[in-house]
């Protein structure tokens, strides 16, 4: 299946190598430099590229390239999937995915890499076993080990794969048992010039921050669990009795997970938390242009709106931005021509307003599409779909945990067409 | 770490200038000259007796390897440590000694002892490590150790190193396949094993070594399915992936009787909407001679186990793990009956919030599913917009599957779609738009001249690429139907002095040498001009000129003659052989000479032959001959190692191979135990997931015990927490709930029955008014209401029902109306004539009144055998009317004609006890007889006055904080005004 795994920054330097078969070079690779070449943006380089002897499987995560090398047929997403799961156990570990932390702990991290594939085939990808077996950096832990000599491997064996739980570890303890959850909800929408929902959809997502002490066993119910239309879930959560009971019950992994996505059934209505007045043109002659944008709140089911921000990519014509905001601050990088207007909290006494004139490049033909806005905001202490957590039951053992939920909706890919 | 910053000291600086992001880390490469005398130190390390110092040493080495540097030379100083007793430093020397063996074969062989004897030890997990390295060291030699301890291995005691040894298996396959059928000896060994551990793992040893033997399955077939669910995610994937193709062999066609149906006339059209329309053809072809070997055949019956790997592969749909999801949709679609296959459709729906790679490999699936099954993608058209921030290849990819999806219904909407994608700054993808639009317009009949009309403006865009598609895209369009469209040729014609692009150019050339005939007197003067240009052409350019010129030379020689000759010269001497050799070829073929041969006579018919309309196609029409989700598929080329996807068999093979005779694998798996101990409790109702108010950071009231109590513990020895203080107020609780929940079922059978009867149904309690009171009638009292059914002798009135209660100790009889006074144009039908009513009893009945859309009363007197009553009906507005069934779009429609002086709009605070849809709802429809637009966005609600017919609209905006606007749109302005106040009332107090 995997045959290498060559990870590349972002200006195309292979900084480490891992082969779980026989060595295959590097230069490999440089059938991918050259379609990262033509692709300009390395968003848009191909996941899969075909050489003639191998297939190249790529994804990017965090400003690097996580390049694998197959050879013979698989399934891509299989490939994708595995590679992602890589990323997130670096961010696990390490608390980023990036190129410092990668080559601070380069050992630990090929460590990692020979643990998670055998022959290619994935071994241990939950990131609890690993735990067991490679122990994750700590200040502390650096430190002692700097005195004593100590290592980072676990001197314990990795029980976790023998369970028929391998997402959790055995004799867990803790001092305070708590049990958080944190419903997230994210909205995507389209909004045409005249702000009429192209599309609208609600996903959901249930993170859980568990820590138990020994062999939990938790039921989380919803008030209206009708409202999911569509689910996945972590493995531990027992798919039937979702099926038949609509509850989540489960073994919980320990630590930070994600429990289960959700997208609320369509029937319902979106409510869109903002409403947005744009007026962005152009001119003909004078190359200049003008901009003006008020938000206000629309069905926000009274609160706050925070965090609002406002993403504009201005076409390449725009040379610079002369704008004033009533709230919060604005920015413009001329070199990836994005305006970011920080706006902070929603005031629906004050509407927040930016106004100004865009300069263009002398003599260019004035753009032919206005750019559409990207919005960003967050309300907390709301499931804008009204979905509700109604109880967390917990068998098995006997401690009273403490337990919170906590809701926050935000905006997803929210996008306004001017 | 004392060692490393000695180290760092001893070398100086010599490495960080060079390679600057090394230079924090001791162990990097450095200057080559420096690598001799570094690897002594480190081999110094090494032989030390210090575990750390080794360990610093191995690190330092496992960092050179990781960063691909060369450290081969260490390995005799390395492999001592293989028996070191620090875990760590021999977790590294296995790192070490797996990367670097094949290179020291020789040196190898020394460690092998160590593992020899790790083999044996005890523990579970030394076995299996010991296994995992000795069968990744890739020395020939020792094939004949790692079979061995593979064989062992295969029937250890622990399933973890069962799994370990599944694992070797391809690894000592991909070394020596010699050894294949040995191995599969092993394979069939394992494949019996009944652990979900294992099970993966050991199909993708099959997968490896012996994917042809389907009959190794057999017998472990239903245990796969079963276990299925319990195996980890990548074993998961690689099973799904080996089922598709085993059922592919061993079951029927499931939509075999489908295309039988469809070939005797398209019988199933209703059952599969209109998404089979392109696949009718396919089928056709491919399964003439099959079906009618199957015509006469009993109907299909699906194969139990069939049945049963579609079961229990659908929950999986529901994995976190986007690979599992797509291995069960490739699954569905290879393998379900067509009604089935839906199913996948929000699955892989929901993969496209996943990371960009995700989306890429699914919209390219997702692709290749629309062209087969449209009718499953509909309804989540509008998931597959483009926003501007996506990565131009997901835009492309969303666009086909817009493309494929587009048909009669929905093609509007699309079209409006694209619009705002042709406005894009990326000027790849609106090129690919135009595509997308070109191959609506082919496909859909209806729409060819709107899109045509909208390709012809672009023609006047800005932006030269925009055009240039337009052009290429209309050329393809027009060719369909020139004759209607000369006039666009002109247009295109006079495009030739600006555009530049050579494909656009030679485009319009073409056509109008295609279609001169349309365009006689612009055609010559075109050729003038490119004549003038030609030595400056791009060649598509120059060879396109040729065929316009012979073209025009072989309809209208007297004027273009001369220009023909002259272009003709200039290609001649063309640096390009093939500019050169048409012209040669053209001008013998279209110039009469003595010496031209037969053909010159045909020349016109060659030229200007009627060409075929370009067919425009997905890219990824039959795609699905691979396997979806396979690499193969991806690339649309045959990856190596992919197994084809076999064709269903005729007739099915034994299903008894299948059967196995002890059925006690189910034992085995704890886990699978655990689940069906939670199947066996019944008592775990639906009520508890909507229980009591228990929401967060609540660490005093655990509410876990009384349900627990309940289920029959399931884990014993915590059930008898903290019942007490809970049970009390959680019985009443749900009780409360069990009213609730009736409540709203019959509210929902209330609302479904609203649906199907929609518009005759009432949708709220009828309010009664009095008509006689007791008191005034002498113990006959009188009470009507308006019943909002049909009254059935003239649909003009309305329906009044009456009930009649005497309140006397004596009979009433003869009871009837007399004497009726009305306003003028309105009718009363009377009740017939009660002739008694006992003491005591009630009767009903029911009256028809046509009020000629006024409230006006209807006078008349009651009368009994003894008495006569002066008693009047007046109508509230809202019952002048009877609702009627408008979709969302109809009632938009409907709104926009009545605007101006039929709107009465009136801004209202809601009642605090209806603020929420389901009580406005009500409110309205108890308010006036009206019947709510479903899926309307605002509460919407419409009828018609029962005289006239008017439409009746009203509207409710709800707005934060209560506060709502009322909006009215009805012909009949009093009964809009009166309506207004009347629901303003009712849904203020």
């Amino acid at each position: 299946m995997i045959h290498s795994l060559f990870l590349i920054n972002h200006s195309g330097d292979i900084f480490l190598e891992k082969h779980w078969k026989s060595v295959i070079s590097r230069s490999v690779c440089d059938y991918f430099f050259e379609a990262k070449e033509k692709a300009v943006d390395p968003e848009n380089v191909a996941p899969v590229l075909q050489t003639p002897h191998h297939y190249l499987i790529s994804v990017y995560r965090g400003k690097l390239f996580f390049l694998s090398v197959v050879q013979t047929e698989v399934p891509p997403l299989f490939v994708i999937e595995f590679l992602h799961r890589v990323a997130d156990t670096f961010q696990d570990y390490f608390g980023e995915c990036s190129e410092g932390v990668i080559k601070d702990n380069l050992v630990t991290v090929y460590e990692l890499l020979e643990e998670m594939l055998d022959n290619g085939f994935p071994l241990a990808t939950e990131s609890n076993v690993l735990k067991e077996m490679i122990r994750p950096p700590n200040i502390l832990r650096s430190v002692v080990n700097t005195l004593t000599g100590g290592s980072n491997v676990g001197d314990k064996l990795p029980t976790g794969q023998l369970s028929n739980v391998p997402w959790r570890r055995a004799g867990v303890k803790y001092t305070n048992n708590e049990a958080y959850f944190d419903v997230i909800e994210e909205i995507d929408a389209i909004l045409d010039k005249s702000g009429t929902t192209v599309f609208a959809e609600i996903q959901g997502v249930v993170e859980a921050c568990v820590r138990l002490t020994g062999m939990p066993d938790l039921t989380l119910s919803f008030m209206n669990p009708r409202l999911l239309d569509d689910v996945s879930f972590h493995p531990c959560v027992r798919f039937k009795r979702w099926e038949s009971e609509r509850v989540l019950s489960f073994i919980p992994p320990d630590g930070n997970f994600t429990l289960m996505t959700y997208h609320v059934s369509s029937q319902n209505l979106v409510a869109i938390p903002v409403y947005v007045k744009q007026n962005i043109s152009f001119f003909e002659s004078g190359s200049c242009g003008r901009l003006d944008i008020t938000i206000g709140p629309k069905q926000n089911m009274g609160k706050t709106v925070e965090g609002l921000m406002v993403t504009i990519h201005m076409p390449k014509v725009v040379l610079s931005a002369n704008l004033t905001a009533t709230q919060g601050n604005y920015t413009y990088d001329l070199a990836t021509k994005v305006v970011v207007w920080d706006i902070g909290k929603l005031n629906p006494q004050k509407l927040p307003n930016l106004r100004g004139s865009l300069s263009l490049q002398a003599g260019a033909p004035k753009p032919d599409e206005n750019p559409s806005l990207n919005i960003d905001l967050k309300i907390q202490q709301l499931a804008i779909s009204g979905l509700k957590v109604s109880r967390l039951d917990m068998y098995g053992e006997k401690y009273k945990p403490f337990k919170g939920v906590k809701y926050l909706t935000k905006a997803g890919k929210f996008q306004v067409r001017t | 770490m004392s060692a490393s910053s000695a180290f760092n000291d001893e070398k100086g600086g010599s490495s960080s200038v060079g390679e600057p992001e090394y230079g924090h880390d001791p162990a990097s490469g450095g200057i080559f000259s420096s690598d001799y005398k570094r690897h002594d130190d480190l081999k110094e390390m090494l032989d030390s007796n210090k575990d750390s110092l080794k360990l610093e040493a191995m690190k330092r080495i496992v960092a050179m390897i990781a960063r691909g540097k060369n450290a081969s030379d260490l390995f005799p100083a390395v492999v001592k440590n293989v028996a070191c007793k620090n875990i760590e430093v021999k977790k590294l020397v296995y790192v070490y000694l797996v990367r670097y063996a094949e290179e020291q074969q020789d040196l190898a062989l020394l460690s092998i002892s160590t593992f020899q004897r790790g083999l044996k030890d005890p523990n579970q997990l030394i076995r299996a490590s010991a296994l995992r390295v000795l069968s990744s060291i890739r020395v020939t030699i020792i094939v004949p150790i790692m079979m061995l301890a593979i064989k062992e291995a295969a029937s250890d005691m622990s399933p973890y190193v069962r799994k370990t040894a599944a694992h070797a298996i391809p690894k000592l396959y991909s070394l020596d396949p010699e050894q294949k059928d040995q191995l599969i000896e092993v394979i069939e060994k394992l494949l019996a094993d009944k652990t979900t551990l294992v099970a993966g793992s050991v199909v993708m040893a099959f997968e490896e070594v012996c994917p042809e033997r389907i009959d190794l399955i057999h017998k472990n077939y239903r245990k796969l399915c079963n276990l299925l669910i319990d195996v980890e995610e990548w074993g998961q994937v690689v099973i799904i992936n080996m089922l598709t193709r085993y059922a592919r062999t061993q079951f029927l066609n499931p939509n075999i009787n489908e295309s039988l149906l469809e070939e005797g006339g398209g019988g199933d059209k209703t059952f599969y909407g209109s998404d089979e329309d392109e696949d009718e053809d396919d089928e056709e072809k491919e399964k003439k001679a099959e079906a009618a070997a199957l015509a006469k055949r009993k109907p299909y019956v699906m194969d139990p186990d069939h049945r049963l790997l579609l079961r229990n592969t659908k929950p999986l749909l529901q994995s976190r793990n986007a690979a599992v999801v797509m291995a069960v949709a490739q699954l569905y679609f290879h393998l379900a009956p067509k009604a089935e296959v839906g199913v996948i459709a929000k699955a892989l729906v929901r993969l496209l919030r996943s990371h960009s790679e995700v989306q890429y490999v699914v919209l390219q699936n997702v692709a290749t599913m629309t062209i087969k099954r449209r009718g499953m993608f509909e309804p989540y058209l509008k998931s597959f917009y483009i926003r501007s921030t996506d990565p131009t290849q997901i835009k492309v990819l969303k666009l086909e599957v817009l493309t494929n999806l587009a048909n009669e219904t929905n093609i509007s909407t699309i079209l409006r779609e694209f619009q705002t994608y042709i406005k894009s700054m990326d000027k790849d993808f609106v090129a690919a738009t135009i595509q997308a639009i070109g191959r609506c317009a082919t496909n859909i009949g209806e729409v060819r001249d709107t899109c045509l009309n909208g390709l012809v403006q672009l023609l006047s865009n800005r932006d030269e690429l925009v055009v240039a598609e337009s052009v290429v895209v209309i050329k393809k369009l027009l060719q369909m139907q020139p004759e209607k469209h000369s006039d666009i040729i002109k247009h295109m014609a006079k495009l030739t002095d600006n555009i530049q692009v050579p494909m656009a150019r030679a485009s319009i050339l073409w056509l109008i040498g295609e279609y001169c005939e349309h365009v006689p007197k612009i055609a010559p003067d075109v050729l003038r001009k490119m004549a003038k240009s030609f030595t400056n052409e791009e060649d598509i350019v120059k060879l396109q000129i040729i065929n316009l010129a012979a073209k025009l030379y072989l309809t209208n020689s007297k004027q273009t003659k001369l220009l023909t000759q002259y272009v003709l010269n200039l290609a001649k001497y063309d640096q390009n052989y093939d500019i050169r050799d048409r012209a040669r070829f053209i001008r013998q073929l279209i110039v009469p000479t003595e010496k031209s041969g037969a053909l010159s006579k045909y020349a016109k018919k060659l030229f200007l032959a009627l060409k075929p309309a370009p067919v425009l196609e997905s890219p990824f029409k039959d795609r699905d001959h691979f396997q979806l989700g396979s690499l193969s598929h991806l690339l649309n080329a045959k990856a190596g190692g992919y197994q084809e996807l076999p064709d269903w068999p005729e007739a099915a093979p034994d299903p008894s191979v299948r059967n196995v005779e002890v059925p006690e694998w189910t034992k085995c798996s704890s886990r699978e135990k655990r689940k069906e101990k939670k199947v066996e409790k019944p008592f775990y109702s639906d009520s508890e997931g909507e229980s009591g108010p228990t929401e967060s950071a609540d660490s005093e009231s655990d509410s876990a015990s009384g349900s627990e109590s309940r289920s029959g513990s399931e884990v014993s020895g915590s059930g008898s927490e903290s019942e007490e203080s809970e049970e009390g107020s959680e019985s009443e609780e749900e009780e409360e709930e069990e009213e609730e929940k009736d409540k709203k079922k019959k509210k929902k059978e209330l609302k479904n029955f609203f649906f199907f009867v929609s518009t005759i149904a009432p949708s709220s309690a009828l309010k009664n008014y009095e008509l006689l009171h007791r008191i005034t009638g002498e113990g006959l009292s009188v009470e009507y209401c308006f019943s909002r059914q049909p009254f059935s002798p003239d649909a003009n009135m309305v329906a009044v029902q009456m009930q009649f209660t005497n309140n006397a100790t004596s009979d009433t009889k003869n009871l009837h109306m007399e004497d009726v006074k009305l306003q003028s144009g309105m009718r009363v039908k009377e009740f017939p004539e009660i002739e008694l009513l006992s003491a005591g009893e009630m009767a009903t009945a029911v009256m028809g009144i046509d009020f000629c859309d006024s409230t006006q009363a209807a006078n008349f007197q009651l009368c009994t055998h003894t008495r006569k009553f002066f008693v009047s009906i007046q109508p509230p507005v809202g019952e002048l009317m009877r609702p009627i069934f408008l979709t969302e779009n109809e009632f938009k429609k409907e709104q926009g004609q009545l605007m101006g002086m039929n709107e009465i709009t009136e801004k209202l605070t809601l009642d605090a006890k209806c603020r929420n849809e389901h009580a406005i709802v009500q409110r309205v429809t108890t308010a006036a007889n009206l019947s709510r637009v479903p899926c309307g966005s605002d509460k919407e609600f419409a009828g018609r006055t029962v005289t006239s017919s008017s439409l009746v609209l009203v509207t409710v905006a709800t707005k934060e904080e209560g506060a709502a606007q009322l909006t009215v749109n009805c012909e009949k302005m009093v009964i809009g005004t009166m309506l207004v106040k009347d629901i303003l009332l009712a849904l203020t107090q």
